[in-house]
């Protein structure tokens, strides 16, 4: 029998605020241990928390990138478990009324595109982080009430690669949109995979397993290459699958029993009666619909259609959205988006990396870049003379006729000047012209880079080509 | 006797340097030192800072410095922050622990010049009727030492009755300043939720708790809601709401005012004596003016039910914080869970223990529905019973407790006895309503204090602080001083 994974993934992602969620320590990552903590953060007895406004609307505005339903009635709930790391035993959540719900994630996968369903996103806090030393064990607050939004998918995805995907194309997403740096060596990104196994064209899902402690999207892909064959392979050896909770050992490589269904918490969800129902306004989410970007997909996919891009160029500029940026300013006034992308990707970003300057203090103006590739393509310099414009215009600012005037670098295309370079460099080579003429092709580049050479690179390389042929034929 | 001035009296005798902030708190540290080993309203005070304050208000009162409350000894019940002193919320389990902030409403206190001290006995987080369920051991009622002093504030309360300071704070979750206030004859308000800032106020039932003052008459109740009021950037759950100068309500007039009365509160169980005594607040009201309408509270039967739902599923989040990781007497274990259950089971006592479970349960999965869910649908059902009622009176007369003060000991065998007597009290934290306990005469043979309560809509403190006033203005109660 053919078997089909199912997953779905839960992704925690800790959102870029100055400050933490409930109090105004500040959401920094590398402080020395528990210097980051006030009484709030602390759990300390009488505190109260204080929604963080930031917070809130990257949440938002995170549901408008995935393109999720943003309810108008949102609310907080506590989740309650005992933990170390837990500084009041209950975890501030939403449960029941997420701040969005639905939306999805569109990715580059075997060729097409896919489509992720999401089935919520909502706000809650990060804990702290537990120790283990030789002799005891300690607790770091300083993570403990850093916002973290809970992005869950549907359970659509098929393969660990396309797990591996999903989540690279979230992350590009969040860090597009400014919402998470994503970082995920300093865990700003955890995530928790839901997979079960059923017969190929079974509409029913198999028995759920929860894998955790993945600190990678190569961990979530590892665990998920591990875990499938082993499910496959109780199934096919006339086991079942109990719902239950593994945990993935990073160094191991395999996924082992963390705890049973039956010892699975009951969370005892109920409202937090210290936090009022969140109820955004129109004006409020009007403010945050001006900071939605577009998506690295559908800019990568535009940049392709609308300038003729290759895919890789395409992709460079999703990457350097300033370079994108100034890249599609300068596309617009060129009748040669292509080669505007051949300039910005291959010459602007070297210069640029090699003088440590940045584009908004080029000297040259973006019609500059447009006329120069207009001198190239109508033949009036060569591209070995536009190589030496571009720097000098990188250089002074000046514009690109000036430098060519001033320069003599105008091409020749001249034929009776050319045939006048043709016939000194045919005399003075007598031996590759009789091997050209004895049906050897490439010495024809050789007597046309001497041609090249003895023009100062001013000679219409394609002229230079027909005349020395026409001659050596003759 | 400066110990034994009322708020507005005192502050008179001080910015006219009649008398110094000094010799109050002295006096006050006198009559504890004379009489608190009979009543314990105290945990502990700590007289060297008491009396620093004191001297710092001197110095601010010489230089002509205007406070509404500048000079005046303020005692505080243990389960409201004060920067560096103890904060035990009547429990062992917090062990040593030292609070390192300020509940707002003790800065408010403070920038309104009070001296800050003490800390008061109570029943263990708040859960109780009686402060038989401290940690600390029992308050007894100033009127008879026998006696409990009503609860969970029953120090607050003791000491305000007893002239161990001029004023106090408690909290109030079901009832817990009204009743003790009732039973020590002193005047106890509970504000509307929102009114007061609950930051530094340690959770019982976040939903119903409310922090308000002990007072010796009905005009300082008016001056210290003034002085803790406001809107709060710390609470969330604040309400910005203008705060009044709520003693300029105080005029005596209560004509064409009409006051309610709950047939659903003429229940069995009521002492004859308590009856008797709103039968005569009822007549006196009709003296003065007021008109007296009869409404109904329908939904009364359930408040109890609902209320210790409520209550307990929101406390055994909220305690859950006292586990012995951070700050607490630990006891160790071999594992989390260990450490937990052994601090946990060492440091809380019985009735909180109960609570814990009890909240556990009505959250569990499986009984949220038929209970946390139903609960919380019957409160607003309760909620509707007197947003209904006060749109045809401006408030609510009942008794504030079935009866006075009882024995030590009398009702500890049977939780339920205990939490019926706050019947007429517990809707009030319901609704987020305000409330207030003020001195409606007395027993005979013992001799003990009966309260009155008035309900007040939301936000409708001016107006039912005017018609307790009023009626205690028209009587003598809150003159008598109990002999300890
Ligand atoms: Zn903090």
């Amino acid at each position: 029998m053919e078997y089909e994974a199912i997953i779905g993934l839960e992704t925690h992602v800790q959102l870029k605020t100055k400050s933490k969620i409930w109090c105004g320590c500040a959401n920094e990552f590398g402080a020395p241990p528990n210097t980051n903590v006030c009484p709030v953060c602390l759990g300390m007895p009488g505190v109260l928390p204080v929604a963080n406004e930031e917070a809130l609307r990257l949440t938002i505005l995170t549901g408008l990138l995935l393109n999720s339903t943003i309810p108008r009635y949102a609310k907080f709930d506590r989740k309650n478990y005992f933990y170390p790391d837990m500084p009041k035993n209950y975890q501030v959540t939403q449960f029941d009324k997420p701040s969005t719900v639905g939306g999805f994630v569109e990715f580059e996968f075997n060729g097409g595109t896919s489509r992720i369903n999401l089935t919520r996103a909502h706000l809650e806090e990060d804990v702290g982080k537990n120790f283990h030393f030789d002799r005891n064990s300690g607790v770091d607050f300083n993570r403990a009430g850093v916002p973290l939004l809970e992005i869950i998918s549907e359970p659509e995805i098929t393969s660990s690669d396309m797990a591996y995907e999903y989540l690279n194309a979230l992350k590009d997403i969040l860090i597009y949109g400014g919402v998470s740096d994503c970082d995920m060596e300093k865990g700003m990104v955890r995530c928790d995979v839901n997979v079960s196994i059923r017969p190929k064209g079974q509409k029913e899902l198999g028995k759920k397993i929860e894998i955790k402690n993945m600190n990678s999207f190569s961990g979530v892909r590892n665990a998920l290459n591990y875990e499938i064959p082993r499910q496959i392979e109780v199934l096919t050896k006339g086991g079942q699958h109990h719902q239950e909770t593994r945990r993935w050992d990073d160094v191991g490589g395999i996924t082992e029993t963390m705890r049973s269904k039956e010892m699975a918490h009951d969370y005892r969800y109920f409202p937090e009666p210290d936090l009022m129902p969140f109820e955004p306004t129109d004006a409020w989410l009007a403010e945050i619909k001006t900071r939605v970007v577009e998506l690295p997909l559908a800019k990568k996919q535009r940049f392709i259609k609308d300038y003729q891009l290759p895919p890789a160029d395409a992709q460079a500029f999703v990457w350097d959205v300033p370079l994108g940026s100034y890249f599609e300013s300068v596309a617009k006034k060129s009748k040669n988006p292509k080669a505007v992308a051949n300039w910005v990707i291959n010459n602007l970003r070297a210069k640029l990396a090699e003088n440590g300057g940045s584009l908004a203090d080029l000297k040259f103006k973006p019609e500059h870049l447009v006329e120069l590739i207009e001198l190239v393509d109508g033949k009036k310099i060569s591209s070995a003379a536009a190589q030496q414009v571009f720097a000098e215009m990188f250089t002074s600012g000046e514009a690109p006729a000036l430098i060519v005037e001033k320069k003599g670098l105008a091409q020749v295309s001249d034929t009776g000047a050319i045939e006048k370079f043709c016939d000194e460099v045919i005399a003075a080579n007598p031996k590759p012209s009789a091997d050209f003429k004895a049906g050897n092709a490439g010495a024809l580049n050789f007597l046309k880079g001497q041609v090249m050479k003895l023009s100062k690179g001013k000679a219409n390389p394609g002229v230079v080509g027909e005349i020395l042929e026409k001659k050596l034929k003759s | 006797m400066l110990n034994q001035l009322t708020i507005s009296e005192l502050t008179k005798k001080l910015a006219q340097r009649e008398v110094s902030a000094r010799e109050t708190m002295q006096s006050c540290l006198d009559q504890i030192a004379k009489v608190d080993g009979k009543i314990h309203a105290f945990i502990s005070h700590d007289a060297a800072d008491a009396l620093q304050q004191a001297d710092a208000a001197d110095k601010e009162l010489t230089a002509g410095v205007k406070k509404p409350l500048l000079g005046v000894p303020i005692a505080i019940k243990d389960v409201i922050a004060v920067k560096d002193q103890p904060l035990n919320c009547g429990s062992k389990i917090l062990g040593k622990f030292i609070s390192p902030y300020n509940a707002t409403v003790i800065e408010k206190l403070k920038d309104a010049g009070a001296i800050i001290f003490g800390r008061l006995n109570m029943d263990e987080f708040a859960m109780g009727s009686s402060t038989e369920n401290s940690a600390f051991g029992v308050t007894r009622n100033p009127w008879d030492t026998t006696r409990i002093p009503g609860g969970s504030s029953g120090g607050s309360a003791a000491a305000v009755s007893a002239d161990e300071c001029i004023a106090s704070l408690g909290t109030d979750t079901g009832g817990s300043i009204r009743q003790p206030a009732a039973l020590c004859g002193c005047v106890g308000m509970k504000p509307t939720y929102g009114r007061v800032s609950r930051y530094g106020l340690v959770a019982f039932a976040s939903s119903l708790d409310q922090v308000g003052p002990f007072t010796k008459d009905v005009r300082d109740s008016a001056l210290m809601l003034s002085a803790i009021s406001g809107h709060d950037v710390k609470d969330s759950t604040s309400i910005p709401h203008p705060v009044p100068n709520y003693a300029a309500a105080l005029n005596g007039n209560v004509k064409g005012l009409k006051l309610g009365l709950a047939k659903e509160y003429m229940v069995g169980g009521l002492d004859p004596q308590v009856s008797a005594a709103l039968q005569a607040a009822v007549k006196q009201y009709e003296k003065l003016g007021a008109e007296i309408v009869e409404i109904s509270l329908p939904h009364t039967e359930y408040a109890v039910a609902t209320y210790y739902i409520v209550a307990t599923a929101e406390a055994s989040a909220n305690l859950a914080r006292f586990d012995g990781i951070r700050y607490c007497d630990r006891v160790p274990g071999n594992d989390p869970i260990e450490l937990y259950s052994k601090t946990r089971g060492h440091g809380f006592g019985p009735e909180v223990k109960r609570r814990i479970i009890l909240g556990t349960y009505v959250l569990s999965s499986g009984y949220y529905d038929a209970y946390y869910l139903r609960a919380q649908k019957v409160r607003t059902l309760i909620r509707r019973d007197f947003l209904n009622a006060f749109e045809k009176v401006d408030a609510i007369l009942t008794p504030t407790s079935p009866t006075a003060a009882f024995k030590i000991g009398e009702k500890t065998g049977d939780p339920l006895q205990m939490y019926l007597s706050d019947i007429f009290t517990i809707s009030c934290n319901l609704a987020g309503i305000c409330g207030i306990s003020f001195q409606g005469g007395f027993t005979e043979n013992p001799k003990l204090p009966i309260g009155l309560q008035l309900l007040g809509k939301p936000f409708g403190e001016e107006t039912m602080l005017k018609l307790a006033h009023a009626y205690e203005q028209s009587t003598a109660w809150h003159k008598e001083k109990p002999t300890i």
